[in-house]
């Protein structure tokens, strides 16, 4: 006889509901999932994606790239935070990178990658990203895929609305997100509204070497700088940047915040701003803050700045325009045309859309609504393209574009991506996310021709996706096909930390310039060998140097002796290997530092402070040949102040 | 009857011609066996075109391996020993420490510095022999090239046989008659490389004006003398 049990309520429920939304009890496809979606982001063994797709790390603070449409994970390139596995920040070529006025920073949170652009389109060379808590910008050279600078921007606090690229990569924005007495001095938090306010930075990127200046500063009431596209094509010139909290409000923001039933758009006129500049009309700010490099010999190098011109909106006519826009409004996104520019708020349920051209007409017949803090406040339908009001969803965040008018925006509320038509706002289609999406990319949707072909929604909470993996669980990114009438998601894959945002390249136009090897003659580090017949160690004082060389499959000297307790031993490693991918690794016990990685013809460093008297080793620790396991070596470590002398063993 | 009988022996024929003989003028001690004139042409052209080994390589070595996809290889030219990518030469060197394999480095190798002159020897004998359109300089120069050419074989074989037996006693990997000499012509696998030789594009150009060579003296010895 069989036992009486109780119905799973849950499960009643869910079937109630699947009845109920999708009217199909016997669907045959997943939530989401389309029949041909295996065939299309099937990537057979040993084929290439054919995007690549940078996505930020968010609270990782790194960069990862990956494989589009297959959603394979390629890289994880280091920014912001130290990665033992890559040595970065942990070895003396590295260190540097990480410096800020607050010394040296081991993390960040980055939020926006940002390709490079050459006449609004993708060039492939550079990626920017920002770091959101220590106000930064790094710049990774794409064909080497390794961070090459980064700035600090001074003054600034909440890095968020950057590194949003111009179209010929002249600047890379910024903006304070977080107002806060600028320059910074000791007041009382009340006093937000006569004390607080904000910088709008525009970066100067060097056309040749990416080189990046600091270029200027734009002096901005206290409002909350979030998110920015700059203009392309006719609105090339200008910049946008969404700004909530109008309220002023400095406690409970998420409540005090959100009481006006519109905050701004700041429209600022960037090539006005250069001009301002030019003749003499910002001031010089005393700063701090650094900027860091890596040089020609691949060692980074830190430098601390101390000045930054800043334009005052009243000392600059024409610089900066508010445009009126819906509930705490989030992105804000121009078109492959550059006409028209779409905003996201947060608490909206419609997403306004403004054109360049109504906005240059409303500039021109002064059709102001009021002033705010002394900035002319643009009148909203004067700027007004279309709304996107046919129920197109909850909370409006990001918009990205294809190449046939047609614009995407997650919609963070109710989970989902809406396509809508740019020219009359008409809502087209919709599809919903797994769960909570953020921003979304299309191939190239910043830029004047779309690739098109995905949609990829970034999502915050992921739950029943995948198998569960304790109360950490990963964000997601999902692959959604836009070629047809009709969304289809095809795939959805886990990321690292939070994908905030991405983008993605064709990767033709990166793939073959991949640097493969660093070139071991032309090797410029001051510690580097470039024969084993010149490695040695030196003693000077407390400090021995190890010049040390790495081939498969042995380190050479491999025998060190005269280390002494309490000595700093460098040990610069330079791998002689010229060959594609065989980096050597080199890790020693008991050192208070991650093992290094060295690249084909490159030279690491770092510092061991042995403690203990003995004989330690030292190994190899990427796998590199048949005999890997053999790579390795002894360093004698013997009492301070013994009279055991240096002495290493040299190729025979 | 005997079709044999009928045949022409080595050498019959030519003499007995009469129009040939007719046409031949008179008995001069001065007289020398020249050639024709699109001989000469083409022979200047032939020993001309050598002149190319200079620029482009006469022969590729190359290697496979599941840990080389994209290959390794070598160039061998007049005058140098180059890698097929930047790091080849390099890359092949460090791969061959573990068989023992001495390192290849083309500066030891006399044969690079040398080379050179003989093929310019080559070139000049070549045109004087365009020039003065002499034909027994045309056979001497045919006879230089094939025995130095068959010489350059012997000598890439002789390197290849000690490049391939004369390895450390010490090596890192041995195994018990492997030696790893490439293959003079052709394909060959060792251990997990596959190996292959074959002349570049340089070396065609040396078969092709050798081979130029040998039809024309051919073709003069079956052409009567020209006066000077």
């Amino acid at each position: 006889m069989r036992a009486f049990r109780w119905v799973h309520p849950g499960r009643l429920a869910a079937a109630v509901a699947a009845v109920v939304l999708t009217g199909c009890s016997t669907g045959t496809t997943q939530a989401g999932g389309t029949g041909d979606a295996a065939a299309r982001v099937y990537v057979p063994p040993g084929q290439y994606d054919e995007f690549y797709m940078f996505a930020s790390g968010g609270f990782s603070g790194q960069v990862s790239v990956y494989g589009l449409p297959s959603g394979r994970l390629l890289r994880v390139i280091p920014v912001f935070s130290q990665d033992p596995e890559k040595s970065y920040g942990y070895s003396e070529q590295s260190k540097p990178m990480l410096e800020t006025s607050y010394g040296f920073i081991p993390w960040d949170d980055a939020h926006h990658p940002s390709l490079s652009k050459t006449d609004a389109l993708n060039d492939g060379r550079w990626l920017f990203i920002n770091g959101n808590n220590t106000p930064r910008i790094a710049r990774i050279d794409l064909a080497e895929m390794n961070t090459k600078e980064i700035i600090e921007i001074p003054n600034g606090a909440g890095n968020h609305a950057s590194p949003f690229v111009t179209q010929g990569t002249e600047y890379v924005v910024s903006a304070t997100r977080f107002s806060v007495p600028t320059p910074q001095k000791d007041v009382p938090i009340a006093s937000f509204k006569e004390n607080f306010s904000g910088l709008i930075s525009f970066v100067a990127v060097d056309p040749q070497s990416g080189k990046l200046t600091l270029g200027f500063q734009v002096h901005v009431p206290g409002f909350d700088y979030d998110l920015a596209r700059p203009g392309k094509g006719p609105s090339h010139g200008w910049a946008f940047f969404t700004s909530y909290n109008t309220e002023q409000a400095n406690s409970l923001k998420e409540r005090n915040a959100s009481q006006n039933d519109k905050d701004v758009i700041a429209a600022v006129n960037w090539k006005q701003g250069e001009q301002c500049v030019a003749q003499g009309k910002a001031t010089v700010w005393p700063a701090r803050y650094a900027h860091n490099w890596v040089d020609e010999a691949d060692v980074a190098h830190s430098e601390m700045l101390t000045a930054t011109r800043v334009l005052e909106p009243a000392d600059c006519p024409g610089l900066i325009y508010y445009i009126p826009t819906p509930k705490s409004p989030h992105g804000v996104d121009v078109d492959p045309s550059g006409e028209f520019f779409a905003a996201g708020g947060k608490l909206a349920a419609m997403v306004p859309v403004f054109a360049f051209s109504k906005l240059q007409q409303a500039i021109a017949g002064k059709e102001f609504d009021k002033e705010l803090n002394g900035i002319p406040v643009l009148k909203y339908e004067s700027v007004l393209s279309c709304e996107v009001r046919d129920n197109p969803g909850l909370g409006p965040l990001h918009t990205e574009f294809d190449a046939n008018g047609n614009a995407y925006t997650s919609m963070f509320l109710s989970s989902e991506i809406t396509k809508w038509r740019v020219k009359d706002c008409a809502v087209l289609d919709r599809i919903p996310t797994y769960y909570s999406i953020g921003h979304l990319l299309v191939p190239g949707g910043d830029t004047r021709q779309p690739d098109g072909k995905y949609v990829i929604a970034l999502n915050k909470i992921t739950k029943d996706r995948y198998l569960p993996t304790g109360p950490e669980l990963a964000q997601s990114a999902q692959l959604i096909d836009i070629t047809g009438a009709k969304m289809k998601l095809l795939l959805d894959f886990p990321t690292i930390g939070e994908p905030h945002y991405a983008q993605a390249i064709l990767a033709s136009k990166i793939k073959d310039r991949q640097i493969k090897t660093f070139d071991l003659a032309g090797n410029k580090d001051p510690f580097a060998v470039k024969a084993e017949k010149d490695t040695r160690v030196e003693r000077k004082g407390n400090v021995v140097h190890v010049y040390m060389t790495s081939i498969r499959s042995h380190f050479m000297p491999d025998n060190i002796e005269g280390v002494q307790v309490g000595d700093s031993v460098y040990i610069h490693v330079t791998n002689l290997e010229q060959d594609w991918d065989v980096p050597h690794g080199f890790a020693v016990t008991g050192a208070h530092n991650s093992e290094l990685l060295v690249m084909p013809g490159q030279t690491r460093t770092t510092v061991w402070v042995p403690q203990r008297v003995g004989v330690f080793p030292f190994y190899c620790t990427d796998f590199c040949s048949a005999l890997h396991q053999e790579m390795q070596g002894y360093i004698r470590v013997s009492p301070r102040g013994t009279g055991v002398a240096v002495s290493f063993n040299s190729p025979k | 009857m005997n079709p044999a009988s009928t045949a022409l022996r080595w050498g019959e024929g030519r003499v007995a011609d009469p129009p040939f003989t007719q046409a031949r003028p008179t008995a001069d001690s001065t007289q020398v066996r020249l050639m024709a004139r699109s001989s000469r042409l083409t022979l200047a052209a032939a020993a001309l075109a050598l002149s190319l080994v200079y620029l482009l390589p006469l022969w590729h070595i190359g290697l496979k391996a599941p840990q080389y996809p994209e290959g390794l290889g070598l160039y061998i030219g007049v005058n140098r020993i180059v890698g097929e990518k930047p790091q080849d030469l390099n890359s092949i060197n460090n791969l061959n420490h573990y068989i023992g394999m001495k390192v290849i480095t083309p500066g030891d190798i006399p044969e690079l510095r040398f080379m050179p002159w003989l093929v310019a020897g080559l070139i000049g004998l070549g045109l004087a022999a365009a020039v003065s359109g002499k034909r027994a300089l045309l056979y001497l120069w045919v006879g230089l090239f094939a025995s130095g050419a068959a010489a350059g074989l012997a000598d890439f074989y002789r390197w290849g046989y000690d490049y391939g037996h004369d390895l450390a006693p010490d090596a890192i990997i041995k195994i018990p008659g492997m030696t790893y000499q490439p293959p003079l012509l052709g394909n060959k696998q060792m251990l997990n490389f596959y190996a292959t030789s074959w002349p570049a594009a340089g070396g065609v150009v040396l078969i092709l004006a050798l081979g130029v060579g040998v039809w024309l003296v051919l073709r003069e010895r079956g052409s009567p003398p020209v006066p000077a």
